[in-house]
């Protein structure tokens, strides 16, 4: 048995009013609580959530990327290639890896922190000199900004993660009381005003 | 009340709520944070970290006939390990409600293979539920311990990496009261397999399946979505939420209960729909039994076989199956910027006790024979010094299989503390009471690293943060019959050189214990960070053998990166030209 083609009215439209976000980084580099921290805001926003992280390896210093999808009705956990409207990467080349996830309008907030990895120093490949270049040619809009920099004036520069947010929220739409409470809820007690002060700085930068 | 919760912690959040008094299980991604979210309820849920799957099965089975309600909790490859004891649980049948909670890995993302576990509920003859968010995942929990309690029979659910590790919204309840007394009731007919009893309880199992199908038929776990009559989809799990992006118009039939199928329904969902599209992640169990039923249909012929799915995997499949061009949001838009990537793969940390063992390795011509844990990271290049990896304990005894063999080289077989205590005990035991010449190395770092840190039989802990005997690797040897046991520093190269060498070179069987703790779990470093003297260093790169990633090096002299290292000062025993020091100043 064939089934029969499709006809045009039946091309599936893809959900676009489901919000898709994407956050890549290094292991060890605070993606799993920043990917919290948006579902949590989205949640307080009153809107259905779901969240895609691969544990595991992820403290072992390889790649690490979350996906993080809201709206009225969110399915899938997993977006479809070039539909994230934001990207926030905490490492150069780890930004350009998800490339094709982000929309062709998408907004990208890089941190233009190096991580050489072990294939670079071992001889097996090479870490592209012209990073910058390559992500002002792949992402139209985008944030390009030390957020390590900015950490480290806060006083933390573990906190370079929620710098990044913080440069992303504006593009989301969600209440601030909403991304306040969701910092608030996912930190612990004594690092919570950091990470509220790294939020309002990538902010700011953005 | 809502909270986010991940497909695991919905797992654990059902387990409490359905009145769960027993948890075993053994750590394995993607499985392990069910136990670990049960464990903060230990007031009301005995939960351990058991040995191995076996073994917590087992114990689980206990306590069902009891009369407690019980889950056990692991991968895909566990229920491997644990096969024996379901295959039989399976014809005695439960008294609490027992349900086996067993987490599949399609794509791979942390596993070395992705058997579909569906298998196993065909196999044993026992339900299966299939979640496909997180609060099916809660749901399916309690689902599972009535039917288990119902049918009297172990119940399978079956989570998938997907699941287990995306978060979606939950309504939370609060714990069910007891359901039953406990007290084991005798009945040797019921509950002693021997094979007098056994040919009864075969005769009830295949009575048993019928039921259960028409049950599943009448669930409310599976039902039917009533959309367009051109394309109906079957579909289960994970695989449901992609359907519902990529097929917002068809109609689908929805199964939470996949095992025994529900035949009534599947009759009723094919007379409704012109077509029938099966969408299932990896084998084509739904769709061979289907076509089984006489209902024509397509499956693998458009969807992979191999592999995790994905909106974007379903949408190729979509165009495939319509006879059009794959549309652009599924093709992969690799442009120039992005196509030469250096790639990160995992890699032992900074400071990593395995590290010296594998540089000492590499001073010996010795075949490795591997097994699973953070240490199978040494078999990648720079160290590249494991060459077999097949399950656990089979480190143990595949070098004794090559020994006996007569492989011309030396065999040294490698594997990790909870991994000795998971399976390599037995293999040990062989070796000795067969009179073997292998080599092997425990890599002892005091806990389960690679799944993020579970007590086990030597950390002198328990999963509820109970002290414990500390069981010794050393004394375990010793009882096995080896009579060569040594330990070392592995952050001593010259000494840990030569002990391998002395043991490789021995015609008697060796057990040496490498130890130190992992780092990551004792959240300590083991000095200031180092640093390269850029005037005496010549650039000869035998630090960079290491793969150390605190060593980083884009041509030139190597940089040691002050926030990842942990001082083992590894890099300068290796250095011929002594070119690391103290850093002077310490950054934060």
């Amino acid at each position: 048995m064939k089934l029969q083609p499709a006809n045009a009215e039946t091309v599936p439209s893809l959900r676009q009013e489901t919000t898709s976000v994407v956050l890549a980084g290094v292991g060890g580099q605070g993606i799993l609580l920043a990917s919290e921290i948006v579902a949590r805001a989205a949640m307080l926003a009153g809107l259905d959530v779901k969240t895609n992280e691969v544990h595991g390896m992820a403290q072992r210093g390889g790649s690490v990327v979350a996906q993080i999808r809201f709206g009225a009705e969110v399915f899938s956990p997993l977006l479809v290639r070039r539909t994230a409207r934001v990207l926030g990467a905490l490492e150069r080349i780890e930004a350009l890896r998800q490339f094709d996830l982000v929309a062709p309008d998408g907004l990208a907030v890089v941190s233009s922190e190096m991580i050489v990895p072990v294939t670079v120093s071992s001889g097996q490949a090479s870490y592209p000199a012209d990073a910058e270049a390559r992500l002002r040619s792949a992402f139209p809009r985008l944030i390009y900004l030390d957020a390590v920099e900015i950490a480290e004036q806060l006083g933390n520069r573990r906190v370079a993660n929620l710098v990044v947010l913080g440069a992303m929220a504006g593009e989301l739409g969600l209440p601030d009381e909403g991304w306040q409470e969701a910092i608030r809820g996912s930190v612990k007690p004594r690092h919570v005003d950091v990470n509220l002060r790294a939020f309002a700085a990538g902010k700011e930068a953005s | 009340m809502k909270e986010l919760l991940s497909g695991n912690e919905a797992i654990a959040r059902g387990a409490y709520e359905a009145g769960v008094t027993v948890a075993t299980g053994y750590p394995g991604t993607p499985s392990t944070e069910i136990l670990e979210t049960l464990a903060r309820f230990k007031d009301d849920v005995y939960c351990e970290w058991s040995p191995n799957e076996k073994v917590a099965f087992e114990v689980a089975a206990g306590a069902s006939l009891s009369g407690a309600r019980a889950i056990v909790t692991m991968k895909h490859v566990g229920l491997n390990v644990a096969a024996d004891p379901l295959m039989t649980l399976a014809y005695t049948g439960t008294v609490g409600g027992l349900v086996a909670v067993v987490a599949d890995d399609p794509g791979m993302h942390s596993s070395q293979n992705e058997q579909d576990t569906r298998h196993f509920a065909r196999f044993a003859k026992v339900p299966m539920l299939e979640p496909s968010d997180s609060r099916e995942a809660k749901e399916m929990v309690a689902l599972g311990l009535d039917v288990s309690e119902e049918f009297q029979t172990p119940v399978i659910l079956r989570s998938s990496t997907r699941v287990s590790h995306s978060r979606s919204l939950v309504t939370l309840s609060g714990r069910a009261a007891r359901q039953r007394p406990l007290g084991f009731e005798k009945n040797p007919a019921r509950f002693v397999a021997v094979p007098q009893f056994a040919r009864g309880m075969r005769v009830r199992l295949e009575e048993r399946l019928a039921r259960l199908s028409e049950a599943a038929a009448r669930s409310p776990a599976n039902r039917i979505e009533r959309r367009g009559r051109r394309l109906g989809v079957v579909t289960s799990g994970i695989a449901y939420q992609y359907v519902r992006e990529v097929y917002p118009e068809a109609s689908v039939l929805k199964l939470g209960w996949v095992y025994p199928f529900p035949n009534a329904l599947i009759r009723e969902f094919a007379a409704a729909v012109d077509e029938i599209l099966i969408v299932e992640e990896l084998d084509d169990i739904l769709e061979q039994h289907v076509l089984a039923l006489g209902i024509p249909c397509q499956g693998k012929t458009v969807v992979p076989r191999i592999g995790e799915l994905s909106p974007d995997v379903l949408l190729a499949s979509r165009a495939k199956l319509d006879g059009k061009a794959v549309p652009a949001e599924a093709r992969t838009a690799s442009p120039a910027a992005t196509g030469d990537l250096p790639g990160r793969p995992p890699v032992l940390c900074a400071g990593c006790p395995h590290r010296g063992i594998y540089h000492a390795l590499n001073k010996c011509n010795v075949v490795v024979t591997g097994d699973i844990g953070c240490y199978s990271l040494g078999a990648l290049p720079p160290l590249s010094r494991m060459d077999t990896l097949l399950c656990m304990g089979a480190g143990v005894t595949m070098a004794h299989g090559m020994d006996k063999a007569g492989e011309p080289r030396p065999v040294v077989g490698i594997l990790g503390d909870s991994t000795f205590f998971h399976s390599g005990i037995t293999g040990l035991l062989d070796i000795a009471y067969n009179r073997g010449a292998s080599t092997i190395i425990v890599v002892d770092n005091r806990t389960t690293a690679m799944t993020g840190h579970q007590p086990h039989p030597g950390t002198g802990r328990t999963l509820m943060g109970d002290p414990s005997p500390r069981v010794s690797i050393e004394d375990i040897g010793r009882a096995c019959g080896i009579n060569n046991v040594a330990t070392v520093d592995p952050y001593d190269l010259k000494n840990t050189v030569r002990v391998l060498k002395g043991a490789i070179a021995s015609e008697e069987p060796w057990l040496v214990v490498s130890r130190a703790p992992c780092l990551l779990d004792v959240r300590q470093t083991l000095g200031p960070p180092l640093r390269v003297d850029e005037e005496v260093c010549r650039e000869c790169g035998a630090c960079l053998k290491l793969g150390c990633p605190a060593l980083e090096c884009d041509g030139g002299i190597p940089r040691v990166n002050p926030l990842l290292c942990a001082g083992c000062g590894l890099c300068n025993q290796v250095c011929p030209a002594g070119a690391f020091e103290v850093e002077k100043e310490v950054a934060s």
